[in-house]
């Protein structure tokens, strides 16, 4: 399963006009990453690893080369495709959980299949499906202000997994989490990863997560500096 | 369309506090719109109608050389009344008036006044003209609570009336005021005096003459009589009309002040989110939303002020109004002078036209407002949105 090619990167360039002139965040990646693979792109801060995150993601563009994913070249997608890539084949999960503050756990995670227009009894059916397997079902009806951080960062991947996407796209999902918390939640991921073959693909340069990683992409200074597969 | 009003409304009840400060602005908008136009429309109204009873009928013949706004016209202003209309004016459907200068010396004080002559059996103007018919007095006359109460005239009072026959001739006579009326028309009171109509044809040497007809509102002007001009309500209202046009202009003022007002509020409002929220419009773009319809999410979340601020007027204004529209609203009896007629009450009229056209103007106005600072989301870099950097 994991040689199916889900992501292709040819020698990938992202600069970006800054203060003081042109900044290079990324400089000539070529990647593959295929079907199911728990891949991380690690690497100090300002290595790129959140920019080459956002194009994979169809949030920025590349300057130069091309990223294909999931069959589209994402320099080719206008705004619109790039926000239906996004809205429903691609799952997010951030730092900073980004929940919705005025909506319950349950309409977090309902949002996604909202705007994919499924009907009540599916969307109710899958949202509990997902709450369930991060077991966030008595906390349905809370907002996140009630919730603690394992909690939230619980129902985001609650909410990326939802509509079951083939890419999600994980950006130092640990980073606001205590150590038990932060193993709780890749534990969770690793399972999923393996129950549903969804590609999970991470930014970090937290050794807890780069301790469940089954590939480890190192960049430093916009380049790949090691890519290798663990034992995990 | 209504995942986004789904979406906006969940959003703006959730906002708390911040929406109720806008809807609350909002809705005294929509209020203080809504009675103040009523108040004027029920003023026309009420003003159309009273002068209609008491003075234009279904609209007046006046004969060819009368012109209300010059007194001098008066001396040949008369002709005999057509005999299209005797039937008419036999069984009091049409009312002939003879109009003359004259002179009253109420307490020794010389002042000049209209002489007005009314047929005792005229059924089509209020003026209590059937009073002439009890009064054996030689020249019984009626005279408005104004000008009564002006020259401190009572009921019973003798007065001295000097007026100027047909051929020039100055003549005198007492009068007895054998009635006062209240009218809140005032060109039927302020300075004037009602006569029988044959009593003053017999004093000016004018028999069977007249200087205007009321027309009731079925003949309507429909007889063409040689020397005298039909003069529709049309043309009889126009001062009341135009006064209530000069009115509505100045209120649209307050209109726009009081929308700008709401306006601002919302307007901040929604720059205030969009800065606040940036994070959370990332959001919505990594989840999947078109920019489009992040602007679309975040201008109707605006425009929403306008439905529940709609709803909330009517929650506490609808009693209010209806209280007034039932009560009425006293008028300051200075208000008088105004020379158009004013009631001691006004009643507002709201008409389902006006709460419509005060509901989509506000809507419509709240929307583009709304619409203005979300354009900004448009050009947001989402990855920058997600960082919740101020762009």
């Amino acid at each position: 399963m994991e040689n199916s090619t889900l992501i292709t990167i040819e020698a990938l360039k992202k600069h970006f006009l800054t203060m003081s002139g042109r900044f290079t965040a990324l400089n000539g990646i070529d990647l593959t990453i295929g079907k199911a693979e728990f891949t991380g792109v690690v690497g100090p801060s300002g290595s790129g690893k959140t920019t080459l995150l956002n194009i994979i993601g169809s949030l920025d563009s590349p300057s130069e080369g091309r990223a294909v994913v999931l069959g589209q070249s994402i320099s080719d997608l206008n705004v619109k495709q790039a926000a239906l890539l996004r809205r429903s084949r691609l799952g997010f999960i951030f730092q900073s959980y980004n929940l919705l503050p005025v909506y319950t756990v349950f309409e977090n995670v309902e949002f996604p299949l909202l705007l994919l227009r499924f009907d009540d009894s599916q969307r109710r059916r899958m949202v509990m499906d997902s709450l369930e397997w991060l077991g966030l079902t008595d906390k349905a009806k809370s907002k996140p202000a009630q919730l603690s951080g394992g909690e939230c960062q619980r129902v985001a991947i609650a909410r990326a997994m939802v509509k079951k996407p083939e890419i999600v796209l994980a950006d130092e999902p640990t980073a606001n989490l205590d150590a038990a918390n932060s193993h709780h939640i890749l534990k969770t991921m690793v399972q999923l990863n393996k129950e549903f073959n969804t590609t999970f693909i991470f930014a970090t340069h937290d050794d807890k997560v780069i301790g469940y990683l089954r590939r480890k992409i190192s960049l430093i200074d916009g380049k790949v500096a090691k890519d290798e597969f663990t034992n995990n | 369309m209504k995942l986004l009003f789904k979406l906006a409304a969940k959003n703006l009840i959730g906002a708390g506090m911040r929406t109720w400060l806008n809807v609350i602005v909002l809705s005294f908008s929509f209020l203080i719109i809504i009675w103040h136009k009523g108040l004027l429309d029920g003023w026309d109204r009420q003003a159309k109608n009273e002068t209609i009873s008491w003075e234009t009928g279904g609209g007046q013949y006046w004969q060819a050389s009368y012109d209300p706004y010059d007194p001098f016209s008066l001396t040949e202003a008369h002709a005999k009344i057509p005999s299209a209309l005797d039937s008419l004016v036999s069984t009091g459907n049409i009312a002939p008036i003879l109009i003359t200068q004259g002179t009253i010396y109420p307490r020794g004080r010389i002042q000049s006044i209209l002489i007005k002559g009314i047929s005792s059996n005229q059924k089509l103007l209020k003026i209590p003209s059937s009073l002439f018919i009890k009064n054996s007095d030689e020249i019984p006359a009626l005279i408005g609570r104004n000008t009564a109460t002006d020259n401190e005239i009572k009921e019973g009072d003798l007065i001295t009336l000097r007026w100027r026959d047909v051929h020039g001739t100055f003549d005198a006579n007492n009068i007895k005021i054998i009635g006062i009326f209240d009218s809140d028309v005032p060109t039927v009171d302020m300075g004037q005096i009602w006569v029988p109509l044959d009593h003053l044809q017999k004093m000016m040497g004018m028999p069977g003459e007249a200087t205007i007809i009321v027309s009731n509102k079925e003949e309507q002007g429909s007889i063409l009589a040689e020397g005298w001009k039909f003069r529709n309500n049309e043309v009889l209202l126009k001062s009341i009309t135009d006064m209530i046009k000069m009115k509505s202009a100045g209120g649209l003022v307050m209109y726009i002040i009081l929308l700008s007002l709401a306006m601002l509020a919302i307007f901040d409002t929604q720059v205030l989110s969009i800065f606040r929220r940036q994070k959370e419009i990332g959001t919505y773009i990594a989840l999947g939303m078109t920019r489009t319809e992040v602007v679309g999410l975040f201008t109707i979340e605006g425009s929403l002020n306008s439905i529940l601020a709609g709803l909330l007027a009517a929650v506490y204004g609808i009693p209010l109004l209806a209280l007034q529209a039932s009560r009425g609203l006293s008028i300051p009896g200075g208000s008088k002078g105004f020379g158009l007629a004013v009631a001691d009450k006004i009643y507002p009229a709201y008409s389902l036209g006006l709460v419509v056209t005060t509901i989509i103007l506000i809507m419509l106005t709240t929307t583009i407002v709304s619409y203005l600072p979300s354009r900004k989301i448009a050009k947001m870099k989402p990855t920058e949105a997600l960082r919740g950097k101020i762009q």
